[in-house]
């Protein structure tokens, strides 16, 4: 929905009869523009396709029977309450692999209100450095 | 109505300051009664901030002086500066404004059910008052001591919000970190000041801008007050109080916290743009809220990441948002240097000032549901909740549209301003390619941080613990409600805001020889 396009160009196409609903909300974003309505309308209209394309889909499947239970290697499947993930474990992957960068930084979060204090005259500090001396 | 017209600026202010005082009588009276109360002062309140916001819109800058006759006399006869306290409203104003007093509307009517079985409600709603009060004086003045008294409202009335769950020591501990933070972030505004004044003899910002020397004193003030106000908007790596104090705070106090941050950017945005605007090294300090801005951004968001606590986690994605925010005005601030601002600059604070309208729509939404979330389980840790969406049905809506919209997914209101934010920084040479890069990532990774609380708190099997869980009450939903009818129709249709209100205020925030004519007229 949104690419390259000279203001000009925009104009001349928005001004055209069939292109109208290119102006309604319309965003221009200097590298190109943006357009939240051509979005929607184009949503709904691959979401109806999908929906058709999905009730030519198989007659046989029954909601509710054997075919629709998880297979989990033959084994019995838990009680759904005690597979749901929580917090704690999501994105465990992630933040492991970041492992070098987390550590300190979870660290350095110390919640001690002096830590708070230091890091305000430090920044000040470098911006004495920066503003009141380097320029 | 002319007269509410010509002295709309002073009772934007003065009209939450009487409510407050007057709230604990009328609490006294009955407690519906106080709500109804403080709910008219708020509307009265927006009523005034949209006629002053059509006024300045279509005339320009406004100046209300107190005590002169007439209220636009901002020099006296026989004088060569202005004296007189003056408020200055621009676009910026006006805009900052009407969020402040729209977030403030829907923090007292989520208000009048969430905090309903609690005491002291007539001080809570004295304090709400008296924040906005606070709020709106730091975005229409345009005198520097003023914003300074201003500024020492929000954080007092902010404290004692933060700390209003008494029967919590966390509370009070986040209040305790918050009071001195703002302590000392105002401590050195106030030395700023008076650095100026002893320099210049004069408080006005209008009239200060117009003398600046940018001498060895201005840059010292600049600092100071760069790096105050930096501070009280939750800017990595002076960020760590905003967490703690969202994370303990009633959500629907926490709202009032988000705007509070958002004015004290706007005092950043008026310090850098407006009072040093005549002699400022744009590009030196341009970059300083670049990097700022990216920092916040990063770290914002990589924090938030490993978060548990659903208020906390959503603290630091504030932290975040700010980021982008610094990140657009930041841009449009360096391009004034490379003549760039026609180009993109412009554009660049458009982004930014159109996020800031944006992030106070979601991070409020987000922070009302986890409040209205709490409401209904006591519980606060993701790790414990699970399965909401069988039983809250409207508050996993709510909190679907406002993840959208933080995460800046199409078509909500935040893709908007950070797909603006994303092209015009990109063009910023020579790193800007790699600033657009990592806002864009960050971006992605804060939709996994919110698809992490989706997952955890309203997906799954219903649990059994939360089997009998009801969805928030109505003025509840209603409140979360009205953020997102906004988010969707910012959403959809983000010229029109732009056009309307944005570009004005990006407008205005550039053109500091308007400001300082507008104060010093013919002198």
């Amino acid at each position: 929905m949104f690419g390259k396009l000279s203001n000009m160009d925009f104009h001349v196409i928005s001004q055209q009869k069939p292109f109208w609903l290119l102006s309604l909300g319309t965003l221009e974003t200097t590298a190109g523009y943006w357009n939240a309505v051509v979005f929607v309308i184009a949503f709904v209209v691959i979401a109806l396709v999908v929906y058709i394309i999905r009730a030519f889909g198989e007659k046989t499947y029954k909601k509710g029977s054997e075919q629709t239970k998880p297979f989990l290697s033959g084994n019995p499947e838990p009680e759904k309450e005690k597979v749901h993930v929580r917090a704690d474990n999501l994105f465990w992957g992630f933040t492991e692999a970041l492992k070098d960068y987390y550590t300190p930084a979870v660290r350095g979060h110390t919640g001690i209100v002096n830590d708070y204090v230091y890091w305000f005259v430090i920044v000040l500090a470098g911006l004495f450095i920066i503003i009141g001396v380097g320029t | 109505m002319n007269f509410l017209l010509t002295h709309a600026p002073i009772l934007i202010i003065a009209l939450p300051l009487l409510g407050a005082f007057l709230t604990p009588l009328i609490s006294r009276l009955h407690p519906k009664m106080r709500n109804i109360f403080v709910l008219t002062i708020l509307i009265f309140t927006g009523f005034l901030t949209m006629l002053l916001t059509r006024d300045v819109l279509a005339n320009g800058i406004r100046v209300y002086v107190l005590g002169a006759a007439p209220s636009t006399l901002t020099v006296p006869t026989g004088s060569i500066m202005p004296v007189r306290i003056i408020l200055e409203t621009d676009a910026l104003s006006v805009l900052m404004a009407m969020i402040s007093v729209s977030l403030a509307f829907v923090s007292a009517l989520y208000s009048s059910k969430f905090m309903e079985n609690r005491t002291g409600l007539d001080k809570y709603y004295t304090l709400l008052l008296l924040l906005l009060a606070g709020m709106l004086g730091m975005e229409l003045t345009g005198d520097l001591f003023n914003l300074f008294v201003f500024l020492e409202i929000t954080s007092i009335s902010g404290c004692a919000l933060v700390a209003f769950y008494t029967d919590r020591g966390e509370s009070a501990e986040a209040a305790f970190k918050y009071m001195l933070i703002g302590t000392v972030g105002a401590l050195f505004v106030l030395f700023a000041v008076a650095l100026l004044y002893g320099e210049y003899d004069a408080l006005n910002i209008g009239y200060l801008a117009s003398k600046i020397q940018y001498s060895f004193l201005d840059k010292i003030a600049l600092v100071l007050l760069v790096g105050a106000f930096a501070m009280k908007a939750g800017s990595v790596p002076m960020h760590m109080w905003k967490p703690d104090a969202y994370g303990e705070a009633p959500a629907s106090v926490v709202i009032m916290l988000v705007t509070s941050s958002l004015a004290s950017l706007y005092a950043l945005l008026r310090v850098c743009f407006t009072l040093y605007g005549n002699v400022l090294n744009t590009a030196v300090v341009g970059w300083i809220i670049i990097v700022l801005g990216v920092l916040s951004i990063f770290v914002g968001v990589t924090m938030a990441l490993v978060q548990n606590k659903f208020s906390r986690l959503i603290g630091y994605t504030a932290v975040a948002e700010i980021g982008y925010m610094l990140l657009g005005v930041g841009v449009g601030l360096a391009s004034l240097t490379n003549g760039s601002i026609e180009d993109y600059g412009l554009k660049a604070v458009q982004g930014g000032l159109f996020h800031i309208m944006n992030d106070a729509l979601d991070l409020g939404l987000l922070f009302l549901v986890a409040g209205a979330v709490f409401y209904s389980t006591g519980k606060s840790d993701l790790n414990k909740l699970g399965g909401l969406a069988h039983n809250m049905k409207y508050t996993t809506i709510f909190f679907m549209i406002g993840l959208a919209a933080v995460s800046g997914l199409p078509p909500m209101n935040g893709f908007a301003s950070k797909l603006i934010i994303y092209e015009t920084s990109y063009q910023l040479e020579p790193l800007g390619p790699i600033l657009s890069i990592i806002a864009i990532l960050s971006s992605i990774l804060m939709l996994a941080v919110f698809v992490k609380v989706f997952h955890s708190a309203f997906l799954g099997p219903k649990l059994k613990e939360y089997e009998n869980v009801k969805d928030a009450p109505r003025s509840m939903l209603i409140a979360m409600g009205i953020l997102a009818v906004f988010i969707i129709i910012f959403g959809l249709f983000p010229d029109t805001v732009i056009n309307t209100i944005i570009k004005p205020a990006a407008n205005a925030l550039i053109d500091y020889q308007g400001y300082i004519d507008k104060i010093m007229g013919g002198v």
